[in-house]
């Protein structure tokens, strides 16, 4: 970029030098700095079931893993069907006998009891996530485990106010609903999931992802502090089996499932013709869109936390650049130089940017699409920073000249992964953005306050940001169009998912 | 710098009665194109960016070095009515060994008014590397007519100044007369000589990030390397703070980039704690880069902070944490 | 020998601390059975001007806050009184209120603070508005609160009234001056010490002890006091109304005499919209 009189500058003072560079190395290294907070964790994680902590009828456990390091951190208990129908029935009585019979007032009190008791235990919460999941200790700390609080907090407040969530109707609980969790946020999904349903007066059955049990089960410590009556909220733990058992129960009224758009559907198939009543939060490819006149440094850095917060395993994550072709060289000169400064490391360590891939066969997965980039002819970049020698790590990357062919910009990568193109036009931009089956999210990053409203207006996502990027809040609905799935999560829109019209 | 340059022209040709072409030179008001030229800048971006300054974590050996790089990066500074010789005597004496410990290095400069300047040079000698920067150009207001500013620069120069810290012309600015504020900055040049210029932007009455990104360049555009672009007199009620600092230095770093020209930055004033200091470090590191981790290129504007980075090196090496007292006094109070 | 009591000096709470009256005039308070119980601070007009000073202050602050902050602050607001209730229910039966109905209303005094606590991140969905109009335009209506607003309960029951006209008034960041029960005015006295441990900040609320008569004109004409809700008999009504006229105050009148505070009637979204402003902003949708 040129000032007006930086023209005269730079004929006098480069003359055939090489071009500015700035220097990130050694100079000043940071020390570790590990969260030494004591997560408490158990050996073994049993289930559960109606208040409980009750062993797996089948005697089964298998192991969780903190892959930051491979090495084991407990043993959780396998649900079999068994299992699951002593949960639902757990539920359905709690439901029968108590929950629905409690004014709305007092299960607000409970919820904010939740609230409270988790935001208490806050810091110990924080270092399991990180542990069982591999996310930055940052994140989990400043992100997750306050924004899982406030989701309680503010369902706990609707809970005796449901008249006010549908105007001209009444909402009525749907009974008990059975819900899946993913390994990226596991104790936030599981506050976006079992706050609204217990607000409305449901009672739950959850399943959490395998390879991310502990804080849902922890979190039951404190249900049980809380006073929740027994079987309002059951946990089962175990992998897909245990997960398609949840969703086809017949007590389930309700199923809400948030994973990718393959298990998705296979849950839909599966329940096709139940008429149980289902919400879909799928996966992403979201755009990101920078204009020419967008304030450039907030735009990288919104680039950035777009794809690279939580190492990218966020269904919204803005995967896709679109950067509008005059700046396309400026922003990707600034990127580079902002990636540089990432760190990789150890989740624990309070310095870490970039944590651990969840799982062996999620860095298998981003491996392969990242070689599939490279052979396609897209112009691979990443900075160079030592990786720990265990665990699972991935650097940040960036592909420049990647057009809407590439499989990098169509499959969902869920990695630390970003895929670069250009645009001419505000239509073009529009066109490419929503040139794909997904739609849950997109940004837009430009000075000019009609475009922001005409690119929400045209865009196909059902969460747009405008000169931000992943935000998140429990009054903001939350949920995609098209593939990326049905139903919102959060807000007034979100609540009713959880009732019916009465 | 004629009027010709500073135009964009846009040229129309008009068909005249007589078939005489005629193109028509339309030029936009400097501001706008000012503006239009360095990007807006958004005040929840910048804040979110520098939050995650705060959430840095230095300890032990890296925190060490932060606090004796940070010493090394002060101007210390006295400012005010009351100032006398003996104040200022005390303050180069402390600028010189700041502690017992000996290795604890130098400050990089004493920061006085005009009238102080020649007690600073006769207490630091002719063979020191502490400089001494002076603050001049009717500072902090810098109301008062352009030859009495200028006056005041040679001045401190004759007695011994080895840098300027100026105020630019905010009234000017504010009004869009941005070659008025161009040229007075290269006034003051000249008239300092040699003299590093430090050119103060006054970031609380510019009031927006966008208006310190543009006065940060209008500033740099007159500068050579080894001069500062600074936050703040210190003399009103908002200072130098992370959010102002990025924008100060992203604009460094962006016309350093297209020129090769380091411009060197300081953040002055609020900056009180060590907490803070090596903040406003891990800033310049993650922006700028190694290169400007020094006190050639970054300095800090203050007085108390330096006892408080002191007592922060003590706890390092002791474990212990300090009393005050156990510092000399040379800034607070004489 | 019976152990010697420390008699307590109550003071109400304004601008964030415990106050005499500027006036330094006390009115003495006896307890149902006719004992001396303390001397009460005879809050004049000028006082009521302090109040209304402190609360224009903290105004801009706490509407600043977020919506979630102002439901926290509420919320641990209901976790001091709670935590105090037995105090509050004896304090309410030693100026004569039946034991049960006095435990009654302490719980609902605590409900309906939770209850608008729960209000602070919602009402804004209900009240609010995206108005679909018939031209290229994004059009939004958001609410703000009034500024200082001035409440007066009525005399009896002594705190049930009170939290009912002030925790609609603060969740949306109005601040507010009230008035105390003219002869109860203990546990509104109380209620201000929980008000100080709550993370309230001081000014946002400010209650002043004293009498009607004295007072009622002052909150009628201060013309700072944006808005007024109060419920008290048909002559103040009339007094407060052509007070309001000079500075075109917002007035929310409710009949003492008819209002069950006891009932969930008394707690509604609706109590919020009284001091609530309607903002609508327009802005062109186009490239």
């Amino acid at each position: 970029m040129s000032t007006l009189a930086s023209e005269k500058k730079k004929s006098s003072s480069r003359n055939g030098r090489a071009a500015p560079e700035l220097i990130f190395g050694d100079l000043w290294e940071y020390d570790p700095s590990p969260e030494t907070a004591d997560p408490k964790l158990k050996s073994r994680y049993e289930l559960f079931i109606n208040g409980e902590f009750v062993a797996p009828k089948s005697g089964k456990y298998f192991d969780s893993i903190n892959p930051a390091n491979e090495l084991k951190l407990a043993e959780i208990a396998l649900a079999g069907a068994a299992d699951v129908e002593a949960a639902y029935q757990a539920a359905q009585n709690a439901f029968d006998k108590t929950w629905s019979k409690l004014a709305g007032r007092e299960r607000a009190k409970y919820l904010f009891r939740i609230a409270r008791l988790l935001q208490d235990r806050a810091r110990e919460f924080a270092v399991a996530e990180t542990l069982d999941g591999g996310k930055p200790i940052k994140e989990s700390r400043d992100f997750d485990v306050p924004m899982a609080a406030a989701h309680f907090f503010y369902h706990a407040g609707w809970a005796d106010k449901l008249e006010y969530v549908a105007p001209g109707a009444r909402v009525a609980p749907l009974g008990v609903v059975g819900q899946v969790i993913p390994w990226n946020f596991p104790l936030l999904m599981l506050a976006w999931k079992i706050a609204p349903a217990l607000a409305m007066g449901n009672c739950v059955v959850l399943k959490p992802a395998e390879t991310t049990s502990i804080t849902c089960l922890k979190l039951a410590e404190i249900i049980r502090d809380a006073g929740l009556p027994p079987g309002v909220v059951n946990f089962v733990t175990g992998a897909g089996e245990v997960g398609a058992a949840v969703m086809a129960h017949p007590l389930a009224a309700k199923v809400a499932f948030t994973g990718s758009t393959e298990v998705g559907k296979i849950i839909m198939r599966s329940l096709a013709g139940s008429g149980k009543k289902m919400t879909m939060e799928l996966g992403g490819k979201a755009a990101n869109i920078v204009f020419d006149d967008a304030p450039l440094d907030q735009a990288v850095e919104g680039i950035v936390n777009g794809i690279f917060f939580n190492q990218g395993h966020v269904c919204c994550a803005g995967s896709r650049l679109l950067v509008h072709e005059p700046v396309a060289d400026q922003v990707i000169a600034k990127l580079k130089n902002r990636i540089r400064v990432l760190r990789v490391g150890d989740p624990i360590d309070k310095n870490t940017d970039i944590g651990a891939i969840n799982s062996k066969e999620q860095l298998r997965k981003i491996t392969e699409l990242v070689d599939s980039g490279v052979k396609e002819g897209a112009e691979i970049f990443q900075p160079a920073c030592r990786l720990p020698t265990k665990g699972f790590y991935f650097r940040p990357t960036i592909f420049s000249d990647v057009t809407m062919s590439h499989r990098i910009a169509r499959e969902e990568i869920f990695g630390p992964v970003l895929s670069i193109l250009t645009f001419r036009t505000v239509d073009e931009a529009i066109e490419k953005a929503n040139n794909t089956a997904y739609g849950l999210s997109a940004g837009v990053w430009t000075d000019k306050g009609s475009r922001i409203l005409k690119m929400s207006t045209e865009l196909k996502a059902g969460v747009v940001w405008a000169n931000t990027y992943n935000k998140f809040d429990p009054t903001s609905p939350f949920g995609g169009y098209k593939e990326s799935g049905f139903g919102r999560e959060g807000g007034r829109q979100g609540l009713l998912d959880y009732g019916k019209l009465a | 710098m004629t009027s010709a340059a500073r135009e964009i022209s846009f040229g129309f040709t008009l068909q005249r009665e007589n078939s005489e072409r005629m193109s028509v030179r339309f030029s936009l008001p400097a501001f706008r194109r000012l503006f239009d030229e360095i990007g807006p800048v958004d005040q929840i971006g910048v804040e979110e960016r520098v939050a995650k300054y705060t959430t840095r974590s230095i300890k032990k050996n890296s925190k060490l070095w932060g606090l004796k790089t940070a010493v090394s990066m002060v101007d210390l500074t006295t400012l005010e009515g009351k100032d006398t010789p003996g104040k200022v005597a005390s303050l180069c004496r402390k600028a010189l060994r700041p502690h017992d410990d000996p290795e604890i290095p130098q400050v990089a400069a004493v920061c006085v008014y005009p009238a102080m300047v020649r007690h600073a040079r006769r207490v630091l000698g002719s063979d020191t590397a502490v400089r001494i920067a002076s603050v001049a150009t009717s500072f902090p207001s810098g109301q008062a007519p352009l030859r009495t500013r200028i006056g005041e620069v040679k001045s401190a120069v004759a007695d011994g100044a080895d840098e300027i810290d100026m105020v630019i012309n905010r009234g000017a600015f504010l009004a869009g007369e941005f070659d008025r504020v161009q040229d007075e900055i290269s006034a003051v040049k000249e008239a300092g000589g040699t003299a590093t210029l430090k050119v103060i932007l006054e970031v609380s009455e510019l009031e927006t990030y966008d208006n310190v990104r543009a006065a940060s360049f209008i500033a740099m555009e007159e500068l050579r390397e080894g001069d500062f672009i600074k936050t703040s007199t210190g003399k009103t009620s908002l200072n130098a703070t992370l959010g102002n600092n990025q924008v100060m230095i992203e604009a460094i770093r962006d016309f350093f980039l297209d020129t090769g020209i380091a411009i060197s930055m300081k953040p002055a004033g609020g900056i009180r704690t060590a907490k803070q200091a090596l903040q406003f470090l891990i800033a310049v590191k993650e922006t700028l880069g190694d290169a400007w981790l020094n006190n050639a290129r970054y300095r800090f504007g203050a007085s108390s902070l330096l006892n408080d980075l002191l007592r922060q090196i003590e706890k390092e090496k002791t474990g212990a944490y300090q009393a005050p007292y156990y510092f000399s006094e040379a800034a607070e109070s004489y | 020998m019976n152990r010697l009591t420390i008699t307590k000096t109550p003071k109400p709470y304004v601008g964030g601390a415990f106050i005499r009256s500027e006036s330094g005039r006390t009115f003495s308070l006896h307890d149902a059975a006719g004992n001396f119980f303390a001397n009460i601070p005879q809050c004049t007009r000028k006082d009521l001007r302090n109040a209304v000073e402190a609360a224009a202050k903290a105004g801009p602050g706490w509407a600043k806050r977020t919506p979630y902050n102002r439901g926290q602050i509420l919320y641990r607001l209901g976790e001091m009184l709670e935590a105090r209730r037995r105090e509050m229910i004896d304090s309410m039966v030693l100026f004569g209120c039946d034991k049960n109905r006095a435990t009654k209303g302490m719980e609902i005094s605590i409900d309906r603070l939770i209850y608008y606590a729960g209000w602070a991140d919602k009402y804004e969905q209900v009240l609010g508005s995206v108005n679909p109009v018939a031209a290229p335009y994004f059009n939004f209506t958001v609410t703000e609160p009034m500024g200082v607003v001035g409440l007066i309960a009525p005399d009896r029951p002594p705190l049930l009234p009170l939290i009912s006209l002030l925790a609609p008034a603060i969740v949306s960041g109005n601040t507010v001056v009230a008035l105390a029960s003219e002869h109860m005015p203990y546990p509104a006295i109380l209620f201000g010490e929980m008000l100080a441990t709550s993370d309230l900040p001081g000014g946002v609320v400010n209650i002043l002890t004293g009498f009607r008569k004295e007072l009622v004109p002052t909150f009628a004409t201060h013309t700072h006091l944006r808005a007024i809700v109060a419920a008290v008999n048909a002559d103040d009504r009339k007094a407060l109304a052509l007070g309001a006229a000079e500075s075109v105050k917002r007035t929310r009148f409710l009949d003492a005499a008819e209002t069950d505070w006891f009932a969930d009637s008394a707690q509604n979204l609706y109590a919020i919209r009284d001091t609530l402003e309607f903002k609508t902003t327009w802005h062109p949708v186009g490239a």
